[in-house]
């Protein structure tokens, strides 16, 4: 067994079979977990009878439908452009997944520039939005895709400046790094340490930031204008079916994921709860947060309305950017005093 | 160095894919009979440049490339192009220049020359203080270069300046 992990593409194999695993079951988890939340929060019962008790099955019968269904591409779309976006989007996703860390061990790959990587890697996810709504050559999805990348753009801003003020606290970009700071005792009471993650150390404005500024990059109401179906259908999604419609409702489950568990390792402390040992219980305590997280995205989602297009851009431009730089400002300078 | 120990390196060979996938992706840029094509090929070699950067182990060169060039500014290009005139399938107004060749020539020239000048002055020299990790680049970055650093960003305000002005619309006219 030894031998198998210290051969590097053996080991890097086994990782990413292991990643691409995790994900796919989390998504499905993700979505089973939105299909009955919604259904309660609405009075309803949601599923019920697919795989016996709960309708536990209902998102892997789901899948199962999308796969079988013709995969259709519109005459006049750009072909290659058209079947390549799902693809990009979903990578770009997938591939921030590399530096979220489940323990001090358990990760793929914990980059020098952990934090910065992730955004470098999201940002990539943009180019597939704009690519599914131009190659479908259907004005609602360029809309989407338009609106999509406008949003996108407006609300990288914050998110970039939030996760900022968390570096500047803790000193490094990697996650890993960056959780362990938050392991650090805050202060003394007495002889107890008192541990505080990054949240409480008055990062709070960051994380509020930062939360919406996610809300945002994944498409999420109130921020859905992208694929707002009462007037555009289904944005960039619109002529996408099997599949790659699977392949973007992957993607952005997926997302919701890896941008709540970079939330809770940047705001919440990730892998680390005062008392528990990280190597055996890290896993459990940051999906503990990150179930947590997708939870209020989830709660938002079925308790606001959207917001309008240019209501969604002035909140971005005027009141989010120069409130994440005053954030910024703070935290350098409480960093430099005390 | 013989062709084959040179090959025989995985290194090399990686670096010979990434190379062929820049020039083709960025012939297809000048030639490609779509503008919206011609910009998610400028995105293969951007991406191929990063991936120049990384075999450095210029990280966040790498993937500074990746956040501004690919995230942002293509993404603006993209924009701009789809929402004023982006058709699928062939571009009714043509996008080849008559000036073609006197371009291509000029293209040329550049390259011979950063080339040259590169190959000349490093020659097969290693350089013997790596900056790679972004401690490092930072504090270099505001110790030894603080001053064209402080001009670049002066250079950045000013075009931001310049472009509020052209965007401003005057209320009086």
């Amino acid at each position: 067994m030894s031998a198998l992990f210290d051969n590097f593409w053996a080991l890097l194999g086994l990782k990413a079979v292991v990643a691409i695993l995790v994900i796919l079951n989390v998504a499905l988890v993700i979505i089973f977990a939105e299909l009955k939340i919604s259904a309660h929060m609405q009075s309803r019962v949601g599923p019920y009878f697919a795989g016996g008790r709960y309708g536990w099955a209902q998102p892997l019968a789901d899948g199962l439908k999308f796969i079988q269904k013709e995969d259709l591409v519109p005459r006049d779309a750009d072909r290659p452009v058209f079947k390549l976006a799902p693809m990009v989007v979903l990578a770009g996703t997938v591939a921030t997944f590399v530096i979220i860390p489940f323990s001090p061990t358990l990760v793929v790959r914990d980059l020098d520039l952990g934090v910065f990587y992730a955004l470098a890697a999201g940002s990539v996810a943009t180019i597939g939005v704009l690519m599914a709504g131009w190659s479908s050559a259907n004005k609602y999805s360029l809309m989407g895709g338009l609106r999509a990348a406008a949003q996108l753009i407006a609300y990288e801003l914050p998110l970039v400046l939030a996760v900022v003020g968390v570096v500047i606290h803790a000193g490094t970009l990697s996650m890993s790094g960056i959780v362990e700071a938050q392991a650090e005792p805050f202060f003394h009471l007495g002889q107890t340490a008192i541990h505080l993650p990054y949240i409480f150390q008055g990062q709070i404005i960051g994380f509020a930031i930062f939360f919406i500024a996610m809300l945002a990059e994944l498409n999420r109401t109130p921020f859905d204008m992208p694929i707002a179906e009462s007037e555009l259908v289904m944005g960039y999604l619109t002529e996408y079916s099997g599949i790659r419609f699977t392949m973007f409702f992957l993607g952005e489950y997926a997302g919701m994921f890896a941008m709540s568990a970079i939330a809770s390792s940047l705001f919440l402390g990730g892998y680390y709860f005062p008392g528990l040992d990280s190597g055996t219980f890290g896993p459990i305590v940051l999906m503990a947060k990150v179930g947590l997280l997708v939870f209020v995205m989830i709660w938002i989602r079925w308790t606001f309305p959207r917001l309008r297009e240019d209501q969604l851009q002035s909140f971005a431009w005027r009141w989010l950017v120069p409130l994440s730089l005053v954030n910024l400002a703070v935290t350098a300078t409480f960093k430099v005093v005390f | 160095m013989e062709f084959t120990d040179w090959i025989a390196d995985a290194r090399n060979i990686v670096f010979l894919v990434i190379g062929v996938a820049i020039i083709g992706s960025a012939i297809r840029v000048v030639t490609s009979p779509n503008v919206v094509h011609a910009a998610l090929m400028l995105v293969v070699a951007l991406g191929g440049s990063a991936g120049l950067f990384l075999m450095l182990g210029a990280e966040f060169v790498a993937w500074t490339v990746v956040l501004v060039y690919i995230g942002a500014v293509i993404v603006l290009f993209l924009f701009g192009i789809m929402i004023t005139r982006a058709p699928t399938g062939r571009d009714s107004v043509q996008l080849d220049h008559a000036r073609r060749w006197p371009a291509a020539l000029v293209a040329l020239a550049m390259f011979v020359t950063i080339a040259w000048a590169t190959t000349v002055s490093f020659g097969d020299a290693l350089i013997a203080d790596r900056v790679v990790r972004a401690e490092d680049l930072g504090a270099v970055l505001f110790s030894r270069y603080v001053i064209p650093f402080e001009v670049v960003s002066f250079v950045l305000l000013a075009a931001l300046i310049g472009g509020i002005v052209l965007a401003r619309q005057d209320p009086e006219r």
